[in-house]
């Protein structure tokens, strides 16, 4: 059972983390790849790597022959399915076992009746694990409502089954409400739909998500290793993670523990799993669902319980017993995680993706209390084929408030530019008082929107430390021919002028507003900025990645990352980073509307470019035209020439005359002139 | 084995102590009262040379900035820091020149801004019509001044960039613009044989180019027009009209279209002078050039002694003596001096040193040239001339050695060696005036007409034929004479009268405002940047391959 080599059927931070443990157990690690990944992290750390095809995940990462046939090709004996992608398909799981591969995660069983809902919920419902059902039946007589609610317990929700934005939902906190609040939701759903079906849940106010980490060996052994909280969700997707759950009392923690092994137990569970519940402000609990895999946040269990639990998976695959039994497994700190995404939190978390042009990582201290679980380097980019999460940010000390104080330090000083993340929509979780009393729930952003979406606001000291640092990112002159002998104008590193400094002036533009700066270089190191009439001071010293600023007495880290006509600030005192806009040149602009633009400069009007006989006119006056529609046709030196237009608009007087002879140069149509075209 | 890694280690230890050899030392005492004295007096001669470059540099009056910038123009010098390279010196030239030089007329900066900065990696003259001023019209300086920098631009083979926006010569002043040899015409032959030795000419219209000024762009290699702003005519619009009786507006007469389209004058049209600057860089990346590497580069050492005990050493009283090694130990990397016959003729100071890098020879005064100083003069620049190494000039002279003695031992001769080498050598030279210049010390040490690559003063030399005491001595002397012979009386008070004008002329004539005003010099410099200013001044010249030097006859 034991093996040597493993496939990871993963891509990004998870095949990463999975080869790290394998080469720190002396196993092989081979890696598969997409076109899109071709360069990526876990392709150069692993062993081997086999091409499976094109980004889309449908004909690479999904491809179940073509992972078996890499597994097959370079003799590895086990596949790690990582999350997502194959980690819980069944039809995987039972091809592994047919071509003689381990899967290691747990046995096809229960990876298939724990993918259907209402099946796994009955086969919790029977081994005493606490569940919630609801009813979802055709049979919408009162007394079927009725009963059906009993059975279910309350307090109800009873929601129109077509019904949506809170329309057709009444909540019966009794029996004696019931009947009302039916009929309330019925007409309401009845005037809103045209309909009056409605289904039946378990109303929880607030509810919280805590799931707990299971593992199970071949020899009947199960564990858990405490409960993570995940209830900080956007998009219905976790966003931050911790363990232990906060505020959470010893007696639950252990009957939540203990639901949890007895789920597993049920299924025959191998390997980890993580059973997830629903929890009301009372600490009631109810399975939601069983992940039969390794979830994504699984590092901040490790962290308070110091296992590797890719380790136990890879010991547990081979079939050894449990590492660790129940009384030696201990609680140890608090942990947490934020999931780094590209992503725009101010426009409803709308997924992104790009380049990362610049990309620096907090430092780890080496003591293992930060992690950074992450899959790209600077350059790569984050592909719209798969999850746009670039990295997973772990904290661990002795208590929450500390691990969060870490947490937000990290954060700070993780550093990407050339693409929107959610790192500053983090960092003000962090700050939020709420979040830090551990008063957490599904519905916490939603809830907390005003204090967690403000935007930063822009400080004198902010502005100019911004406009100095992105002048000081000027300074790398250009030697635009290395191979030739040095100029000194090049290396000396400062714009002097005899007798006098130069003055330059500086417009940053943020969030629809400019900024106006006039700068003084004294030297390369010092500057005078005028901002609001004011000058201010500002001596910069570099450090190898940052800038120490020194503004009006007050000394403060920055950096800055300059990607197109963005200028990209990052400071410590800021907290978080800005993108200012820089303007273009106004010539681009006037280029563009005069018609001249590009490497072919044309007349206004569409002009005759030599002489010859007009053929056809393709356009009337009043047309309408697109740039680079053609005009006219006509025959010089026995050659067909089409005139196109050089700009939209609407035709105005043709000259031309077709058969008539034109000379060089002759205005052949003009265009109705702008401002008419305006009004 | 021990006794090797001891070896190993006593050789590290002298060869530590054999590097440190050669750094000057210095006996400057930043407590003492002349220091203290000095570095006030030198601050306060600093202070005014900014005080005026201050009001140089704004161009013109406001009324007439205001003008040019509400036509969407930017100013010249704004232009200029738009065209060089982010964070990259100009070396301005001649900022002083016109300065006080016409009665009851401000021309600031001559009119014409020029100096070397660089564009897309490459070193370029850069000279620029300021508008501001007169209309950008050519005065008399205003045509030295652009001469002078096109000298610069052909012998240190640097591109030229003509940023144009003037009305023309100065009509009233036709006669000193216009016909001779050094006058306009000279602008456009430069133009023409420069580009013929490959020196690349390029021209922007950013505003008129009238007459004469036509053929800036008409000779430039390539040229570029702002659209609606530039115009280049033989004749303008009114002369037209007064000729033909054609009535045309300016942009039809010799406007960015006509001259794109039709003429064919202009190579690449712009929309404003953003653009145009713009083009210019790209005009200028497309140059296919490679700056060769012509000496021994060392890494950049800071000196030992801060540049501002220049101030404290030097002061402003010519007559003040210091060792003029002081000097040179606040202006060469390390301060590092391999002095060159320290022990013969010791009122020349000799020897090689780096300064950013670049190597150079230096030759500085420590007093009175005697024929001992000149043969050593003479066979240090043969020297240099022969490794190709660049000559720097450090000038505080009072001349060459008089008396019975000194012409006996060939003073004559022995200077005209000095002069003789001085004027041959081919490797380039760079002369700063720290002090007086006077008589044939001047000529002894590279003064203007030896043609040095750049030559700049400081804003306490003084430069002229002889002190004034000395020059009113000779002159109330021969007065006395003349008296003497007609058997006369020559009165205390007749020998103040011809001697205080000729003081207060040679004062006022031998300052460095007048000098710089009438382009004897390319500029006035704090002292505190004469390091910066003389490796910038040694990249550019280094453009131009360094040639063999043949020396004249050496009278022996």
């Amino acid at each position: 059972m034991t093996f040597s080599k493993i496939l990871i059927a993963n891509r990004g931070e998870i095949a990463c983390r999975v080869i790290r443990t394998a080469q720190r157990l002396g196993l092989q690690s081979v890696a598969v790849f997409s076109d899109a990944d071709r360069g990526s992290l876990h392709v150069r750390m692993a062993d081997e790597a086999i091409h499976i095809g094109p980004p889309a995940a449908l004909q690479s990462y999904l491809r179940k022959d073509k992972i078996i046939d890499a597994a097959k090709q370079t003799n590895a004996q086990a596949i790690h399915p990582g999350y997502g992608f194959l980690s819980e398909n069944y039809e995987f799981c039972t091809m592994c076992k047919e071509n003689n591969l381990i899967f290691i995660g747990p046995p096809p069983n229960a990876i298939r009746d724990m993918g259907i809902k209402n099946l796994s919920k009955i086969i919790m419902h029977d081994a005493n694990v606490p569940v919630i059902f609801g009813y979802h039946g055709e049979d919408q007589s009162d007394a079927t409502l009725f009963s059906e609610a009993k059975k279910i317990g309350y307090p109800i929700m009873i929601k129109a089954v077509r019904g949506g934005g809170g329309k057709g939902m009444r909540i019966a906190l009794n029996e004696n409400e019931f009947m009302d609040q039916l009929n309330a939701a019925k007409s309401e759903s009845r005037k809103s739909f045209n309909d009056d079906s409605v289904l039946l849940e378990k109303y929880i106010q607030r509810p919280r998500h805590v799931e707990v980490q299971v593992f199970g060996d071949m020899h009947q052994n199960y564990v858990y290793l405490f409960e993570r909280d995940c209830s900080v969700q956007r998009r219905h997707q976790k966003i931050i993670e911790e363990a232990p759950a906060p505020g959470l009392d010893w007696s639950t923690r252990k009957k939540l523990g203990e639901a949890a092994v007895k789920a597993a137990r049920a299924v025959n569970y191998v390997g980890a799993g993580t059973v997830e519940f629903i929890m009301d402000e009372n600490q009631n609990f109810y399975f939601m669902e069983m992940n039969t895999r390794l979830q994504v946040e699984h590092p901040i269990t490790e962290m308070i319980t110091g296992t590797d639990l890719v380790e136990w998976q890879i010991k547990v695959a081979q079939g050894e017993v449990l590492p660790l039994k129940q009384d030696d497994i201990k609680l140890n700190g608090h942990a947490f995680e934020a999931r780094i995404y590209a992503e725009d939190p101010a426009n409803q978390f709308m997924p992104g993706s790009g380049r990362l042009t610049y990309l620096r990582t907090p430092p780890t201290g080496g003591d293992g209390k930060i992690r950074v679980e992450t899959g790209v380097l600077e350059g790569d980019e984050v592909s719209v084929h798969y999850d746009p999460m670039i990295a997973k940010l772990v904290a661990w000390s002795t208590n929450r408030g500390s691990a969060l104080q870490k947490l937000r330090n990290a954060l700070q000083q993780y550093y990407i530019g050339g693409l929107k993340t959610n790192i500053p929509f983090l960092m003000s979780l962090c700050d939020n008082k709420q979040f830090q009393l551990g008063n957490v729930h599904t519905d916490f952003i939603k809830e907390n929107k005003d204090a967690l979406f403000h935007l930063q606001q822009i400080t004198p000291t902010i502005a100019v430390a911004a406009a100095s640092a992105f002048i000081n990112s000027q300074q790398q002159p250009i030697q635009s021919n290395p191979n030739a002998a040095p100029s000194f104008f090049t290396t000396c590193n400062n714009s002097f002028r005899p007798n006098f400094s130069q003055k330059q002036s500086l417009t940053l533009n943020y969030d629809k507003k400019d900024y106006q700066f006039q700068i003084e270089r004294i030297d390369s190191s010092n500057l005078l900025v005028t901002y609001e009439n004011k000058t201010y001071p500002v001596e910069i010293r570099p450090t190898k990645d940052e800038l120490i600023l020194l503004i009006d007495g007050h000394q403060f880290r920055c950096r800055v990352h300059i990607d197109g006509d963005t200028c990209t600030f990052y400071s410590n005192v800021s907290g978080t980073s800005f993108d200012f806009k820089l303007r273009p040149p106004s010539f681009l602009a006037k280029l563009a509307s005069s018609g001249l633009g590009g490497a072919a400069a044309t007349s206004d009007n569409p002009i005759a470019p030599m002489p010859g006989t007009i053929d056809k006119i393709l356009v009337q006056e009043g047309t309408n035209v697109k740039q680079g529609q053609p005009l006219l046709v006509m025959t010089a030196m026995k050659m067909e020439h089409v005139i196109k237009a050089n700009k939209n608009g609407t035709i105005g007087k043709i000259n031309a005359i077709a058969g008539k002879v034109v000379k060089k140069g002759e205005i052949l149509l003009t265009y109705v002139a702008d401002d008419k075209k305006q009004n | 084995k021990r006794t090797s890694i001891n070896r190993i280690q006593y050789y590290r230890s002298l060869s530590s102590a054999v590097n440190n050899y050669n750094q000057l030392p210095t006996t400057c005492d930043p407590q003492s009262d002349v220091y203290k004295s000095n570095y006030a007096a030198m601050t306060k001669t600093v202070n005014e040379l900014k005080t005026v470059a201050k009001r140089i540099t704004l161009g013109g009056n406001e009324e007439a900035r205001k003008r040019h910038t509400s036509k969407n123009k930017l100013l010249a010098r704004d232009r200029i820091d738009k065209l060089v390279d982010p964070n990259t010196p100009f070396l301005e030239l001649s900022q002083l020149a016109g300065h006080l030089l016409y009665d009851g007329e401000e021309v600031p900066a001559a009119g014409i801004i020029t100096g070397i900065g660089q564009v897309e990696g490459r070193e370029c003259i850069i000279i620029a019509n300021d508008a501001t001023v007169k209309g950008g019209s050519f005065y008399p300086i205003t045509i030295k001044k652009q001469l002078r920098a096109q000298e610069i631009a052909r012998e240190n083979r640097l591109p030229c960039i003509y940023l144009v926006d003037s009305g023309g010569a100065n009509l009233p002043r036709q006669a000193d613009v216009f016909p001779d040899k050094e006058h306009f015409g000279r602008t456009f032959y430069n133009q023409a044989t420069m580009s013929a030795l490959g020196i690349p000419q390029i021209a922007v219209v950013m505003g008129s180019c009238t007459a004469g000024g036509a053929y800036v762009p008409s000779m430039a290699d390539q040229s570029i027009i702002v659209r609606k702003q530039g115009t280049i005519f033989l004749a303008g619009p009114p002369l037209v009209k007064a000729a033909t009786g054609e009535v045309v507006s300016a942009e039809d007469l010799g406007g960015g279209d006509l001259h794109c389209r039709q003429s064919g004058v202009t190579d690449y049209i712009a929309m404003d002078d953003a653009h145009a600057l713009h083009l210019t860089r790209r005009i200028v990346s497309n140059l296919n050039y490679n700056k060769s590497q012509q000496v021994v580069m060392k890494p950049t050492v800071e000196p030992l002694y801060p540049a501002e005990e220049i101030y404290g050493i030097v002061g402003d009283n010519l007559k003040q003596v210091y060792d003029v090694r002081e000097v040179i130990a606040r202006i060469v990397d390390g301060s590092e001096f391999d002095e060159f016959k320290q022990l013969y003729g010791e009122s020349l100071v000799t020897g090689f040193a780096h300064i950013h890098g670049y190597p150079v020879g230096i030759l500085a005064n420590n007093g009175v040239l005697f024929s001992e100083s000149a043969l050593k003069g003479a066979h240090f620049i043969q020297l240099c001339c022969q490794q190709k190494i660049p000559l720097l000039f450090l000038q505080n002279i009072t001349g060459f050695m008089v008396g019975r003695e000194a012409e006996a031992g060939g003073i004559a001769k022995n200077g005209a060696k000095l002069v003789n080498a001085v004027a041959c050598a081919q490797v380039p030279k760079i002369t700063v005036l720290i002090g007086g210049s006077y008589g044939a010390g001047n000529y002894g040490m590279a003064g203007r007409s030896y043609s040095p690559r750049f030559l700049y003063m400081w804003p306490n030399a003084r430069i002229s034929v002889m002190g004034g005491e000395q020059a009113a001595q000779v002159l109330t002397q021969i007065t006395a004479e003349q008296r003497k012979r007609q058997g006369q009386k020559f009165t205390k008070e007749e020998e103040q009268a011809i001697r205080d004008p000729i003081l207060s002329k040679y004062e006022h004539e031998g300052s460095p405002y007048y000098s710089s005003a009438r382009l004897w010099d390319d500029g006035v410099i704090d002292p505190l940047d004469t390091r910066l200013v003389l490796a910038l001044s040694l990249s550019a010249s280094l453009n131009a391959p360094i040639p063999e030097t043949r020396f004249g006859i050496f009278r022996m």
